[in-house]
């Protein structure tokens, strides 16, 4: 009898239906597709990969399976029933749990009550806490780690690690059959990961269906048996691991036409004196970094998600700042502990987030793009000095530099487009008359006409003998405008590339594959 | 349509649009002022129809319009002032008695509690800058602060009356004026200050900053506004503005240990009234102004239709909420 | 490592295990100072005669009371300014409505808690459904009951049965009846807060309204609950205050300025202004401080107004001792 059973089940497993399964799913938003007719199928005891670029699609799949988007069009199936979600609590309620980068913990609270939030054991109001906890136990027991913690800790008081196994000891509370992670391994130490491969493989073989975003390949081939490829919200391919080497999957990942043209490079005598030179420099979250940054080259920063990208950027502008290591501008050794220092040497900042660190969204156009003008002026200055009588020419022309498409410039800066937004700052810091602009990210959720309007622009900047500095996700960015290109992995620099280098050789170097020759190539320019 | 614009039916009906657009643009408080203040005038023309009358309302109104001032500055940077009721009593209390009933001791003694007024802010100011305490409580505690201050030292009643000189600012009139026959000093300060706020909020580097800061805080320090300097200031400004509201009321009210009591309220609802946006990043110096004005407008009213006086504070209670409620869910709306 | 450090380290760790909130050392530190000012600058009671202790702790009944509710507003993210005035409404609403005769009082006991549900529903409601700032919200209320007490009342009104004063000043053997009271309604708040659902669910809100939300909680029922439940607390307050006099008075709360010390009780007993942290016990010793506070500038003979002069400034330096730590900037 029980043999019979067993080639029963074998015979099952080769022919089971998907757990879960999305068909035609399309995604707009604003100015952009995000997924456009993406059909896939996630088996049961499978762990599936999902691969592809910043803005491929794949945070937007997975909200949209875990309840947290509804899709315009298209169908999910669950168990090869259809289902529809207008909440996230609905998909938890099914089985789909997700887990996000950012956990959704509450830091202040046990462990069992954030396992529990919404749905405490009570008997008539009163918490049984008793039972609460004794259900965590059980719960961290299933995913064997009740003797690493304890019900009663308290969030804070877990490492990064351990936080995200109560976030999963939640899901498993939550009789998750099909378990999402975005970005799992992204905090995690070399140990950590291989626990949680080990748990992986554990929750796989409870027939859980487990999908993953990861940026770094060497983890999706550890730990995933299937890959799925988007690209620009479009499905290239799913494979099987044993199928392919990681270079083909970034060969899949990467390679598209060019939607625009970019100006043209800098040529070797455009480039001047060294402005910029940084030797050594850590601070709490970047270590060991060493360039140098010379008068009208565009210096391109690549690397995924997390490498410490934009914490370089925002050490050079004085937001964290360095706390070792040297630094000269212009070849004077300074520190720049916050960006008030930085603005009076002459660095201007583009930064990521325009929304909330870029412009005042209730001020006019005119007063966003006047405020660093301003703010270096003396307090009382009337504004005649620089300001509304002169303003009726300056702003107009910054306007007219930076191709800013407004009827009025007193309209609030909050209503324009994302990318005359970006103009408005990119103006703020032509007026400071900068020689140093750092950029990270300039061109994000930014319609076409007006990122190749803002590529030209730097492009001309430093034709006028500014130094430029652009942290991009964008490959076809920093290949299109990186004079040199510098490419950041896990926080410290892997290596430098010469111009027109191929995505792949950068998506290389910033998933960890540095192939040495690359590593040691001269960079354009030096001779 | 731009021939015979005016008389063809379209054309007219382009003119309307183009007005009503226009009229759209101003800000309530103003109609609403002139709507309240016509009504007041039907009920009592004695007081509300004639120039003498009108320039008695301005002389009861300007203090609370430079509070306001003062106060709107705070909130478009994104904070409150709540220290500025108690400063009132504060200045009318103490000067009662470093008056010691001589006259020549009025402009020392004006000039010393200017002096007050300037640290009172900048304590404000550093409090919420460096110890980084809510405005809200950090004003509140200076208000038990110089309420307490101001009674121990004149020992829980006023030392002395207040000399004619002291009091001519809030009380006196310039008199024999041509076309308006007697202007209050008050509304003259009033003027005054509100021509200088107007220039130092409007039309400097100063006030932007402002703005910028109670709109987006990090994208103003990110860049190179200096933050705390500009924060501190501004509560110097304000207590400052309070202390020259404080000599008015004195100068017309006379002295009285709870004056001053909910002044802090009145001003902040002046500025709500006159469309200010709490939580900072809009303001204006003349809508604090006809705020003020409306506010105490509607008091009068209030009082001349016999509402008991404590009524008036739960009204005044009443337009706090309603005003904001009012901005808070249309600028939902707008997102 | 030196045994020392080893005995340093482990003393910390049985300490914070046993999670007596740092509050009560601040509150023996004071009391010791006050006491040793007192011994020698004034007669010696604090240290000499027990009764000063019970003193204290009556004195703080009202504090305590109220600062409860205010701690579970606060850990909801939100806060109460109205309180004063409840209180004041509920003495003036109560003693009238007794008008000194004993039948009358539980229909005073009755409209004075509905009148406090009243006013707690509405400042909820202004908060979450208006998306007022607590800050205006309450104060807007507080102006508005303000009002309404100086229109119907001017002076003491009514007059509170002796039977009734047993609230304020009954003992059961050796203990008062306030004392246990207050006792009571700490043990109420730690209940609700650490044991059952609305407490969880409130922390939950405090802390992150929006993973609140996607657990499902109904965030905007648990705060109207918490200000509901504080104006209750205030009312509670109001109702020992009154039966302490002879007859209610408008001015019984402004005068013990309420608002702000059930605030900064709260913040020095280790709850943030920010929500989703602390506890009521901290709380107690908060309001145990000022307390000894009080009893201390008593003895000291302290002027009343350089007493409101000290409570300005030790209330805005005891926030500051929490929120200097803080990273954001404060508006």
């Amino acid at each position: 009898m029980a043999e019979a059973i067993t080639s029963f089940t074998e015979e099952k497993i080769t022919q089971v239906e998907p757990l879960l399964e999305v068909r035609n799913i399309t995604k707009r938003f604003p100015g952009v597709l995000a997924l456009n007719d993406v059909s896939l199928k996630f088996m049961p005891g499978e762990v599936h990969a999902i691969v592809g670029e910043n803005g491929a699609g794949k945070s937007t799949l997975m909200k949209i399976i875990a309840g947290a988007y509804i899709p315009d069009s298209g169908t999910l199936y669950l168990n090869g029933e259809k289902v529809s979600f207008s909440h996230p609590q609905e998909a938890q309620l099914q089985g789909i749990s997700i887990i996000y980068q950012e956990f959704n913990l509450l830091p202040e609270r046990t462990v069992a009550h954030n396992i529990f939030l919404g749905r405490e054991p009570a008997k008539f109001g009163a918490l049984d806490i008793w039972q609460m906890n004794h259900q965590a136990k059980e719960v961290l027991k299933e995913i064997g780690v009740e003797e690493m913690i304890s019900p009663t800790a308290l969030a804070s008081s877990l490492s990064v690690a351990e936080q995200q196994l109560v976030e999963i000891a939640k899901a498993i509370s939550f009789k998750a059959k099909v378990l999402i992670m975005d970005e799992p391994t992204a905090a995690l130490t070399y140990t950590e990961v291989k626990l949680l491969a080990d748990l992986i493989g554990k929750l796989k073989n409870r027939g859980m269906s487990i999908i993953f975003i990861s940026h770094r390949l060497v983890e999706v081939f550890d730990i995933a048996e299937k890959i799925t490829v988007l690209k620009d919200g479009q499905l290239v391919n799913t494979v099987n691991k044993g199928d392919v080497k990681p270079a083909d999957v970034v060969f899949m990942m990467v390679g598209r036409t060019l939607d625009h043209y970019f100006p043209a490079l800098g040529k070797p005598e455009d480039f001047g004196e060294v402005v910029l030179k940084i030797k050594n420099a850590s601070n709490e979250i970047i270590k060991g970094i060493d360039f140098e940054l010379r008068k009208g080259e565009i210096l391109g920063i690549a690397g995924l998600q997390g490498s410490g990208r934009t914490e370089l950027a925002q050490a050079l502008f004085g937001v964290m700042p360095f706390r070792s290591g040297t630094m000269e501008l212009h070849g004077k050794a300074i520190a720049i502990k916050n960006p008030s220092k930085a603005i009076k040497n002459k660095m201007g900042f583009v930064t990521e987030d325009r929304k909330s660190e870029g412009i005042t969204p209730r001020q006019p156009i005119r007063d966003n793009m006047l405020l660093t003008v301003r703010a270096i002026q003396s307090l009382f200055g009337p504004i005649l000095n620089d300001g509304i009588r002169n303003s009726r020419k300056l702003v107009p022309m910054l306007g007219k530099q930076v191709d800013i498409r407004t009827d009025s410039f007193d309209r609030e800066a909050q209503y324009l487009s994302g990318g005359n937004q970006q103009k408005v700052v990119l103006a703020k810091w032509l007026a400071s008359d900068a020689d140093v602009f750092l950029f990270d990210e300039p061109t994000r959720g930014i319609d076409v006409e007006s990122k190749a309007s803002i590529h030209d622009m730097i492009r001309e900047l430093t034709k006028r003998g500014v130094a430029v500095l652009m942290v991009s996700s964008e490959l076809p960015e920093i290949i299109g405008m990186s004079d040199r290109i510098l490419v950041m992995a896990d926080r410290q620099l892997a290596g430098e590339l010469p111009a027109k280098s191929s995505e792949q050789e950068i998506m290389l170097m910033a998933t960890g594959h540095s192939n040495t020759s690359i590593k040691n190539s001269t960079p354009a320019g030096e001779e | 349509m731009t021939t015979s614009a005016i008389t063809s039916p379209g054309g007219f009906f382009q003119i309307l649009r183009s007005t009503w657009g226009w009229i759209k643009k101003i800000p309530p408080v103003y109609p609403v002022f002139f709507i309240i203040f016509i009504v007041l005038g039907l009920l009592n023309p004695s007081k509300y129809q004639t120039l003498n009358g009108l320039m008695t309302f301005l002389r009861t109104a300007s203090p609370l319009a430079v509070l306001a001032i003062g106060e709107m500055l705070v909130l478009a940077l994104g904070g409150f002032d709540l220290s500025v009721g108690a400063i009132v009593t504060f200045v009318v209390l103490v000067s009662s008695k470093l008056l010691a009933n001589d006259p020549a001791n009025a402009y020392p003694a004006i000039l010393t509690m200017l002096g007050f007024g300037i640290a009172i802010g900048l304590v404000n100011g550093l409090v919420v800058s460096y110890l980084r305490v809510p405005s809200f409580i950090a004003t509140l505690g200076m208000m038990l602060l110089v309420r307490g201050g101001a009674l121990y030292w004149v020992g829980g009643a006023p030392q002395g009356y207040l000399t004619d000189n002291w009091r001519a600012f809030g009380r006196n009139y310039i008199q024999n004026v041509p076309l308006f026959g007697r202007i209050p000093y008050a509304l003259i300060i009033l003027i005054v200050i509100g021509i200088l706020s107007y220039f130092i909020f409007h039309r400097s580097h100063f006030g932007k900053q402002i703005l910028a800061i109670g709109d987006n805080v990090r994208a103003s320090h990110l860049s190179g506004v200096r933050v705390r300097l500009v924060r501190v200031l501004t509560f110097i400004v304000c207590s400052v503005l309070a202390i020259i509201g404080g000599v008015l009321i004195g100068g017309y009210g006379g002295v009285n240990v709870t004056i001053g009591e909910g002044l802090e309220m009145q001003a902040i609802a002046a500025c709500v009234v006159g469309g200010v946006l709490l939580g900072g990043s809009k303001g204006s110096v003349p809508n604090a102004i006809f705020g003020a004005f409306t506010l105490q407008a509607i008091v009068n009213l209030l009082n001349l239709l016999g509402l008991p006086k404590p009524y008036t504070d739960a009204v005044q209670g009443l337009i706090i909420i309603a005003a904001v409620a009012y901005a808070a869910l249309s600028t939902r709306k707008k997102l | 490592m030196t045994t020392a450090t080893v005995s340093g380290n482990d003393f910390r760790k049985t300490l914070r295990s046993m999670q007596i909130p740092p509050v009560y050392f601040f509150l023996i530190l004071v009391f010791v100072a006050g006491g040793l000012l007192d011994q020698f600058f004034a007669d010696g009671q604090i240290f000499k005669n027990p009764a000063i202790m019970l003193n204290i702790a009556v004195r703080s009944v009202a504090l305590g009371i109220v600062a409860v509710g205010q701690s579970l507003v606060i850990i909801g993210a939100s806060i109460d300014l109205s309180v004063a005035y409840t209180i004041s409404i509920t003495a003036v609403m109560s003693s009238y409505i007794m008008q000194g005769k004993t039948e009358n009082v539980p229909v005073a006991i009755l409209g004075v808690f509905a009148i406090g549900a009243l006013i707690g529903l509405v400042n909820g409601l202004t908060i979450t459904k208006l998306h007022v700032n607590p800050f205006i919200a309450t104060l807007g209320t507080s102006l508005i009951i303000k009002g309404i007490i100086n229109a119907t009342f001017s002076n003491y009104t009514g007059s509170v049965p002796e039977s009734f004063q047993y609230f304020g000043y009954g003992t059961i053997g050796v203990l008062p009846v306030s004392i246990i009271i207050l006792l009571l309604v700490v043990l109420g708040g730690w209940f609700l807060l650490a044991r059952t659902k609305f407490g969880s669910h409130l922390y939950g809100v405090g802390g992150n309204a929006e993973v609140a939300r996607l657990s499902g909680v109904r965030t905007d029922r648990v705060l109207i609950g918490a200000h509901v439940i504080c104006s209750m607390a205030a009312v509670l307050a109001g109702l020992f205050l009154v039966s302490q006099m002879q007859s209610g008075a408008p001015w019984v709360g402004p005068n013990g300025v309420y608002d702000l010390n059930s605030i900064a009780t709260t913040v020095i007993g280790g709850t943030a202004l920010s929500g989703g942290k602390g506890g009521v016990w901290g709380t107690l010793g908060g309001v145990l401080i000022f307390g000894v506070l009080e009893t201390v500038f008593n003895q000291l003979g302290v002027n009343p107004y350089v007493k409101t002069f000290l409570q300005g400034a030790i209330i805005v330096l005891a926030v500051a001792s929490y929120t200097i730590r803080s990273k954001k900037e404060a508006a």
